[in-house]
């Protein structure tokens, strides 16, 4: 019989319903698997059993109370066990955004998203490890260990967003919240053989997540499903008073039952099958696209011209508004405080910011914020950072056009299969490499779907990314689910 | 505008950044570096800014900047007082507080 936490999130909110499983159950079942399986991961920074165990406890009783008068409001995810990414601030959990500089912080607050996901009685189970601030395509860039692909333990399982997709690959919670600012949850997903939903910018409110780059952060959901994913988005997404870049039309409904391919016109860009990328991703996106024409798609080859520019402009754009970001992390009113060494003559709160700053960030984020400081800085701002914003103009300006002649995109989510641990560690550009094509949906804020479409000759998962217009996630997610439900890559797990 | 993008090619095209300007940038991110992480970062972010040459190819004379990419603007809310968040929890998270205040180091000018 297979354990309770093989179930996918709508079998199990399914077996809750009817009473055949508890939340409290389903609870116990994820918390003790993260205790046996993630020493080996290091999917989770933090695991939150109390608090788990309290919210399975008042899920039971609304689902009873719902059993005995279905007039109760029940939500579909009430009792669901979820992994939340360490980027959103959770009131009572330790939230580091993977950084040393936050470590033993405890937000005041929630994020509006997981809020949302508490109202509906999610039960959280812990915060996952990600890259530092969500700088990275990997999480090797966390300060609190690299985390490791359930498919291929040596690998990693993609960024920033490598814990939320580890612990929903390795079977450890039903569900997760991760973002993604230029790939992070779509290259992980893609990584671990997820469905991943990186949402159009501002469809999420963004209260309450630790900020990387304000133009480009989005929160998005990864599931083992389609369907679930969707669940997920559906219970975020909205206005939100308390982010004034939270767009305010209403949430599109999102009905997959009896969704069609049928008429659905498919773009194929042809920029994005650039010679470089494994064989095996091309050959496997490509027999995506012919299932999906087989489906009813009709497949019209697209141009995207600006492409090869996505990655200097986000290169210039992102770490410019990280470059301001960070610089509230300076040891004054939360998080790591060094002293600086008390030279006479030096301003010594100047010391403790550069101190503090010093020894708290990582590597990746210090470059990061060197290159913003940099593409600002006077006499470089109109050549790097003012450049990169006009171009930024017109990749949307692609992407725009694109879908006045189709519906939905249809490309590769990265150009490779999971990596080795450490493989690209001596040298960035090359890391950086591994977004091209998650990056120019991200700098026209558009909404963009991973799921998988085949594994290569290591068994490893390769990702298929839909991409709709900005508030078209509804498009996305239908065309995803049949494509899922006519093909079994999604059923495959991790020996793990 | 004439002579702009021939200013814009002259810029972008020394790319290999100085022990000096790494020492600067440093100095206004408020970031402290070992003599190892300047030659380091010198080497890598001269590399990730020739990269960046690339955009010099592009015929940006009649763009507008994309500073966002939403169709809003000037989001407004009434002027009315919310609930913020307790003093006294917001305190608590601080390395030195005092009397309400956050305590620093003196500034020395």
């Amino acid at each position: 019989m297979d354990a309770l936490t093989d179930l996918t999130l709508h079998e199990a909110a399914a077996q809750l319903r009817a009473g055949q499983v508890s939340s409290a159950e389903l609870t116990e079942a994820c918390l003790a698997r993260i205790a046996a399986v993630d020493p080996r991961l290091n999917a989770f920074l933090a695991v939150t059993p109390e608090m788990a165990r309290a919210a399975a406890a008042a899920a039971d009783e609304r689902l009873a109370a719902w059993r005995r008068d279905p007039a109760v409001p029940l939500h579909p995810l009430a009792g669901m066990p979820l992994a939340i990414k360490d980027v959103l601030c959770v009131r009572g959990t330790p939230t580091t955004a993977g950084s040393r500089i936050l470590q033993g912080f405890q937000p005041p607050y929630t994020a509006t998203a997981v809020q949302r996901l508490l109202e509906a009685g999610v039960v959280v189970l812990g915060k996952t490890n990600c890259d530092e601030f969500a700088m990275g395509s990997s999480t090797e860039n966390s300060g609190y260990g690299p985390t490791r692909n359930p498919w291929d333990t040596s690998r990693v399982p993609g960024g920033s967003s490598g814990g939320s997709a580890a612990a929903v690959a390795a079977r450890l919670a039903f569900g997760a919240l991760g973002t993604d600012t230029g790939g992070s949850i779509r290259q992980p997903a893609s990584f671990c053989g997820l469905a991943g939903l990186k949402t159009s910018y501002g469809r999420v409110s963004r209260y309450g997540l630790i900020a990387f780059g304000s133009s480009l952060d989005t929160i998005g959901t990864l599931a083992r499903s389609v369907a679930d994913a969707a669940l997920i988005y559906s219970a975020i997404a909205g206005h939100d008073p308390l982010d004034a870049t939270s767009m305010p039309q209403p949430v599109a409904p999102v009905a997959l039952e009896g969704a069609s391919l049928q008429g659905l016109r498919l773009g194929v860009p042809r920029e994005y099958f650039i010679p470089g990328m494994q064989a095996e991703v091309e050959a496997a996106v490509r027999a995506a696209v012919s299932t999906l024409a087989g489906l009813g798609a009709e497949v019209v080859e697209i141009s995207l011209p600006h492409t090869e520019y996505a990655l200097p402009v986000y290169y210039l754009v992102a770490p410019a508004e990280a470059s301001a970001n960070l610089a509230r992390f300076d040891g004054v009113r939360y998080g790591l405080r060094l002293s600086g060494s008390g030279q006479v003559g030096l301003s010594s709160l100047w010391e403790q910011y550069e101190a503090t700053r010093g020894a708290g960030f990582g590597p990746e984020v210090k470059r990061r914020i060197m290159l913003g400081t940099y593409a600002l800085s006077a006499g470089y701002y109109d050549a790097y950072y003012g450049q990169a914003q006009k171009v930024r103009t017109l990749i949307k300006r692609d992407f725009d056009q694109a879908f006045q002649q189709v519906d939905v995109i249809a490309c590769p989510v990265a150009p490779t299969t999971a990596f080795a641990l450490g493989a690209k560690a001596g040298d960035p550009l090359s890391m950086y490499l591994e977004d091209v094509f998650t990056l120019p949906p991200s700098l026209a804020g558009i909404c963009g779907l991973s799921l998988p479409c085949g594994f290569d000759g290591q068994g490893l998962p390769i990702g298929l990314q839909l991409l709709g217009p900005a508030l078209g996630e509804d498009r996305v997610l239908r065309a995803g689910h049949v494509y899922e439900q006519a093909t079994e890559w999604h059923t495959r797990r991790p020996p793990l | 505008m004439p002579g702009g993008r021939q200013r814009l090619d002259d810029i972008i095209r020394h790319m290999a950044l100085t022990q000096e300007e790494v020492e600067h940038i440093a100095a206004l991110a408020r970031l402290r570096l070992t003599d190892d992480e300047k030659a380091h970062f010198r080497e890598q972010l001269s590399a990730i800014l020739d990269h960046m040459a690339l955009l010099r190819r592009v015929d940006t004379s009649d763009i507008e900047p994309t500073a966002s990419v939403l169709p809003l603007r000037s989001v407004l809310r009434p002027d009315v007082v919310t609930p913020s968040l307790p003093p006294g929890e917001l305190l608590a998270l601080a390395p030195a507080a005092e009397a309400q205040m956050f305590r620093v180091p003196p500034v020395l000018e």
